[in-house]
């Protein structure tokens, strides 16, 4: 019986004069991979960025591991990574300082693994380039370096594989398997064909919210 | 389960929140220093307003010594409510504020060491510059040394209110002139002690009380702004 | 689900419910418009007929029955308009939020009649249309409190998150109200002469005091009308969707 991680009940959310979703119930468990899809402007980012604390503008409850999200607010940050759709990061800074500011704002990363992730995600000899010499790709993958650093059990990325290529895409793919097997969990959007398809829970917001 | 915080896990939480202060404190100014525009932009607008006043009222001496501490005062509140739209833009823009937001550390230090920096900025070099201006508004050299204590003093405060603002309006696309409205009649009461402590040093009268009052309301601002600032960078993001 | 402690009179959870606000406040309303403009009418007409003259300032003097309670009723507003705020940032409350929203424009209107009447006054007693004394620009700089927050509330376009912003400019600006009526009051002093002060008067006589309480609460009355009334409509605009507001519409 694998243990909840984030139970989310009855959802309710309006934007911009429109319900986006209501009565929306879900449970996400260590060890799953789940993707949340519908329609352009169906709420995926927005519900992604009610799941990761950032947006409060909802009604109805979220629990992390049990307890509701906003009396255990620092645990849950703690084992939260959020991948949102700017890169989080500073241009005028390296690749380097980038993740060692991210390290510093996370205790508990080791900042010595720094030049190694970004060596995973190809971006090795660009350690020491300021970012803005860099492409829009290579920001991202800055922060997709990210994954490679933190011990967060909960992943929350919205378009991961934005401006990323085949083979970094089915790098990340099974990076994202590697890190349920191992106990994590996975919410993700995103537009690309997956080839890990079988392995996915899908979450439709279409189908599955209210009406 | 009781737990009882042994010694050495205080001293380590200690550390870890200085640590942060001084990661935050590190990478902002290091973010100023290689834009350095917007350092020399509001030193340069302080030195302008400043000018406004002979050319746009009298050159008189005795005229311009009177109104010397006001304004100057007025064009460093000018100076700093122009810098402080930037405190908070970029990093909302690239996303930075977000994993900011996220992360489990402490708002109140993140937020201290960032409004810290932007008063190193921005505040401190106003302060180092008054005296020039002083000599050009023909302020009486005894007033030079409470100028320079009451900007010192009441600069950070400026920054500390200012940031409030900035936060507020961070999700807007022109913050601009809305930061100004907002936080200009919370301005008042650190401008007329300002101008006061500078008005009784160029009199002989005794600043102490000033100083007390300009250092009581920074310790306010230090203790109570953070708290403003965290809660409307949260509201401010998640709109 | 875990069940919430519930410490809170059962009332102030249903006005959680626009609906039930709405209805409460509907009926609440005739009641207060009818003291409202008993209050009003008696109070001026005893103002300005039966209450002796002042021995000093003759008529000119009358002004009072009518700035005082503006001024008073400036300062609560925006007492009652950063509670509110505040009710509706600690517990979402969206109809807390409607009052907080509904509360600016109300004292902003009566910062202006307080203004606007305090240099009515000053006319005839001092010979200028504005003077800088501790009162009026106290309440200069209330009414500029005021401005900021109905400025940030129309430049943000998410309700949710313009009232959430509003109310915690509020609730800076009433932290800050003390020192800047204490710095101003000091800044007067400094600047003038201890002369007659405009607002100061020395203990009144019942026969004065008394149409000024009348007026007092018709003012009160008379806010807490025009308060339900923008709070009434504020629900139906935000609502609008809702299956009762659409019955409501249908109706009429």
């Amino acid at each position: 019986m694998s243990t909840s991680l984030v139970q989310v009940e009855n959802l309710f959310c309006e934007r911009d004069e429109r319900v986006l979703f209501e009565d929306l119930s879900f449970t996400a468990s260590a060890g799953e991979v789940i993707q949340v899809e519908g329609q352009n402007g169906s709420g995926k980012t927005t519900l992604l960025r009610i799941l990761s604390g950032l947006s409060n503008n909802f009604e109805g409850d979220i629990f992390w591991k049990g307890q509701p999200v906003a009396e255990v607010r620092d645990d849950f940050f703690r084992e939260l990574l959020y991948f949102g759709h700017h890169p989080g990061v500073k241009a005028v800074l390296t690749p380097e300082e980038n993740l060692q500011w991210y390290a510093a704002m996370h205790p508990g990363v080791d900042g010595g693994l720094i030049d190694g992730a970004l060596d995973k995600v190809g971006l090795c000899g660009y350690e020491d380039s300021p970012c803005h010499t860099l492409s829009a790709g290579q920001n991202r993958r800055v922060s997709l370096a990210r994954l490679y650093l933190s011990h967060a059990k909960l992943w929350v990325l919205d378009e991961p594989f934005t401006a990323i290529d085949k083979k970094g895409v089915a790098e990340k793919e099974q990076l994202m398997l590697d890190h349920a097997n191992r106990g994590g969990c996975v919410i993700f959007t995103t537009h690309h064909e997956l080839a890990i398809g079988e392995n996915i829970r899908r979450l439709n917001l279409d189908e599955l919210a209210g009406t | 389960m009781e737990q009882i915080v042994t010694k050495e896990q205080s001293k380590s939480a200690d550390e870890s929140v200085l640590n942060l202060f001084w990661a935050v404190l590190k990478r902002d100014l290091m973010l100023a220093y290689r834009k350095k525009s917007d350092l020399f932009n509001p030193l340069i607008f302080f030195l302008m307003v400043a000018t406004l006043f002979p050319l746009g009222v009298s050159p008189e001496p005795d005229f311009l010594a009177e109104v010397a501490p006001g304004v100057v005062w007025v064009a460093a509140l000018l100076a700093t409510l122009l810098s402080m739209d930037s405190l908070f833009r970029s990093d909302f823009e690239d996303g930075t504020l977000e994993q900011t937001l996220l992360s489990p550390q402490p708002l109140f230090i993140v937020v201290l060491a960032k409004v810290l920096a932007h008063w190193m900025m921005s505040g401190l070099p106003l302060t180092l510059l008054a005296p020039l201006l002083g000599v050009m508004l023909f302020l009486p050299a005894e007033g030079m040394s409470g100028l320079m204590m009451s900007l010192l003093l009441g600069t950070p405060t400026l920054s500390l209110i200012g940031a409030i603002g900035a936060a507020l309006t961070v999700g807007l696309r022109k913050g601009g002139v809305l930061i100004s409205l907002l936080v200009l009649p919370l301005y008042i009461p650190v401008l007329i002690f300002g101008t006061s402590a500078v008005q009784a040093a160029v009199t002989g009268l005794p600043l102490a009380g000033f100083f007390a009052l300009l250092g009581a309301m920074l310790a306010l601002g230090f203790v109570m702004a953070p708290l403003a600032i965290s809660a409307a960078l949260r509201i401010s993001v998640s709109g | 689900m875990s069940e919430k402690k519930k410490w809170l009179p059962r009332w102030f959870y249903q006005l959680a419910s626009p609906r039930w606000s709405y209805d409460i406040m509907g009926k609440l309303l005739p009641g207060f418009a009818l003291v409202a403009l008993i209050s009003l009418v008696v109070g001026t007409i005893w103002a300005l007929l039966y209450a002796p003259a002042d021995y000093q300032q003759g008529n000119s003097f009358r002004i009072i029955y009518i700035h005082v309670p503006s001024a008073i009723l400036a300062q609560s507003c925006y007492m009652l308009m950063a509670v509110a705020g505040a009710i509706g940032l600690i517990w979402k409350m969206k109809v807390a939020d409607m009052v907080a929203k509904s509360c600016a424009p109300i004292g902003a209107t009566m910062a202006i009649l307080a203004l606007a009447t305090g240099a009515i006054w000053g006319k005839p007693t001092w010979g200028s249309w504005w003077v800088w004394d501790a009162r009026l620009t106290s309440m200069l700089i209330l009414l500029f409190l005021y401005l900021g927050v109905v400025a940030l509330h129309s430049a943000i376009e998410s309700e949710a998150t313009a009232a959430q912003s509003a109310a915690v400019l509020a609730l800076v600006g009433l932290v800050n109200i003390p020192i800047i009526k204490y710095s101003v009051d000091w800044w007067n002093t400094l600047h003038q002469p201890a002369t007659f002060k405009l607002t100061e008067r020395p203990a009144m006589a019942p026969e004065m005091w008394m149409p000024l309480l009348v007026m007092v609460i018709g003012f009160y009355c008379f806010f807490a009308v025009s308060l339900m009334m923008r709070t009434r409509n504020e629900i139906l605009i935000r609502e609008r969707r809702s299956s009762w507001v659409k019955e409501l519409v249908g109706k009429q």
